[in-house]
């Protein structure tokens, strides 16, 4: 009789694998800047080190804020959005529809030059902050809608039935559920935010691209500047996956029964 | 125990379920039969304390069932209820699911609590299911580990909403058995089930609900014997047809 076993891939096997994607990807790379006789020299970026680090923090420090912001903002819109009050609930629709349909390179210019002058907002990393946050919050909050609503109902009627309260049928039912659902989604979100924090450099936020268009005045190497700055933005967004990947097996209930079978 | 229903109306979206269900019961066990959507469900429902009647009255041993929120929270930890299907928190494992109403509901020690629910596990011959989440046990399984939490608190009435009705019939016999057995210890239950043969058998009263109402009720020796009304006539002739 033959036995069909899922086997994990050999080592060969992986390593090889890997070894041809690299190859095809550099070369492929390779081949382009070549074919264009460009040369590229990084050595004159060295000189900015302080400034680009300078910057590379300021875009984690705004993501940072944005997230943090961004979630209360997507939660409560989340749960508006099938508010009893009607005001409300349009209210929440309304802003995510809006959001989701507009670029947020116009959202920035709007809310800063017209929202923000109007209201005497001055500080361009506050104001950064905010409108990255209402931009993101928008796509945090129909995550957070569609998670909610993909929880089978009967989990709550069954968490009423054996007595709990409200807030405990939130605290142990729902959040675990939603979070196990959610993770993955809302960590992609993360990734974007760090990408999406390079727009505010048109609002001159000293940020990471911003730094990187200063630089580019200064040495004319542009090539340089923006291949090495996207490798820096890569180490943040690659740093959100490995540690998504982390917090999912954590949440993810399927993945602790493996410790038992 | 005595449950008195008083005219009690429920509708759901303008569509009468309930009318005027008026009634009085010594409870030990009590089948609920009748067609699907008669209302069972739903009456077993306002019954536990999980929906609200639209009017009406209902007397739990001659005490008024006030159906405010502060009430009904602390009235529904003494009503067990078993769900037709997917009755167990899916983020949790078996034994998980057990203590989360012992803890915290009942805020009961956790090591007092791991101790109760490994002695029904074992008890239900459900041991080597302990660890193991909702989707890696059979329907069989999961049903006899919901009914095994409902009376994991001792309550004083036991409700299971057609506990089998998703289950092949090997699953079934092995559900109606813990319930039996359950029974025998003097557990008060009121089964809504489509199994006849458990209604009959296992259970001293049966109600039959039809097109609103209670139509007819009365011991389960006699009821299945002799049927009073038509509907019931009708209702037995129509399922028992293929009976082996």
């Amino acid at each position: 009789m033959k036995q069909t076993v899922n086997k994990e891939p050999s080592l060969v096997n992986k390593a090889a694998s890997a070894f041809i994607v690299a190859v095809v990807m550099i070369g492929f790379l390779w081949f382009s800047v070549t074919s264009i006789g460009l040369e590229l020299d990084f050595s004159t970026l060295s000189q900015y080190r302080q400034r680009l680090w300078e910057g590379f923090l300021m875009t984690v420090i705004i993501s940072l804020a944005s997230l943090i912001v961004s979630l209360i903002i997507g939660s409560l819109t989340a749960i508006g959005q099938n508010a009893r009050i009607l005001a409300i609930s349009y209210f929440c629709r309304a802003y995510v529809q809006i959001i989701r349909g507009t670029p947020l390179l116009v959202q920035i210019y709007f809310f800063y030059y017209i929202i923000g002058t109007a209201w005497g907002i001055d500080n361009r990393y506050v104001a950064g902050v905010v409108i990255l946050s209402i931009f993101e919050g928008a796509y945090i909050s129909e995550i957070i809608r569609g998670g909610l609503a993909s929880i089978d109902h009967q989990q709550y009627e069954v968490a009423k039935s054996i007595g709990l309260t409200p807030a405990k049928t939130l605290q142990l039912v729902t959040f675990p559920i939603l979070m196990a659902r959610i993770l993955p989604a809302l960590t992609g979100q993360f990734a974007s935010i760090i990408k999406d924090s390079s727009l505010l450099s048109v609002i001159a936020v000293i940020e990471l691209t911003q730094t990187v268009q200063e630089i580019s005045a200064d040495n004319f190497r542009m090539f340089e500047n923006y291949f090495f700055v996207g490798v820096l933005y890569f180490i943040l967004t690659f740093s959100v996956s490995m540690l998504s990947r982390v917090l999912e097996r954590r949440y993810n209930h399927e993945y602790r029964v493996n410790q038992y079978l | 125990m005595n449950i008195e229903l008083i005219n009690i109306c429920k509708t759901f979206q303008a569509e009468l379920v309930l009318k005027d269900v008026s009634g009085s019961f010594d409870v030990h066990s009590i089948a609920v039969i009748g067609p699907s959507g008669g209302g069972k469900s739903t009456l077993l429902r306002i019954i536990g304390g999980l929906l609200t009647p639209d009017s009406g009255t209902l007397k739990m041993d001659g005490e008024i069932i006030t159906f405010s929120k502060k009430y009904l929270h602390s009235y529904r930890r003494n009503i067990g209820f078993v769900f037709q299907s997917r009755g167990l928190f899916e983020h949790l494992t078996a034994m998980e699911n057990m203590l989360l109403p012992l803890v915290h509901a009942f805020g009961m020690a956790k090591s007092q609590a791991i101790e109760i629910s490994s002695k029904l596990f074992e008890r239900f011959g459900l041991s080597d299911e302990k660890n193991k989440y909702p989707f890696q046990l059979s329907g069989g399984q999961q049903q006899r580990i919901a009914i095994a939490r409902a009376v994991a608190v001792k309550p004083k009435l036991l409700l299971l909403d057609e506990p089998t009705s998703a289950l092949d019939p090997e699953y079934t016999a092995e559900v109606l058995n813990m319930l039996g057995e359950l029974q025998n210890d003097g557990l008060k239950t009121i089964i809504v089930t489509h199994e006849m043969g458990f209604a009959k058998n296992a259970c001293e009263k049966v109600v039959f609900l039809a097109n609103k109402q209670i139509v007819e009720s009365g011991d389960s020796s006699q009821i299945f014997k002799h049927p009073q009304t038509a509907e019931l006539q009708l209702f037995l002739n129509k399922i028992l047809e293929w009976k082996v």
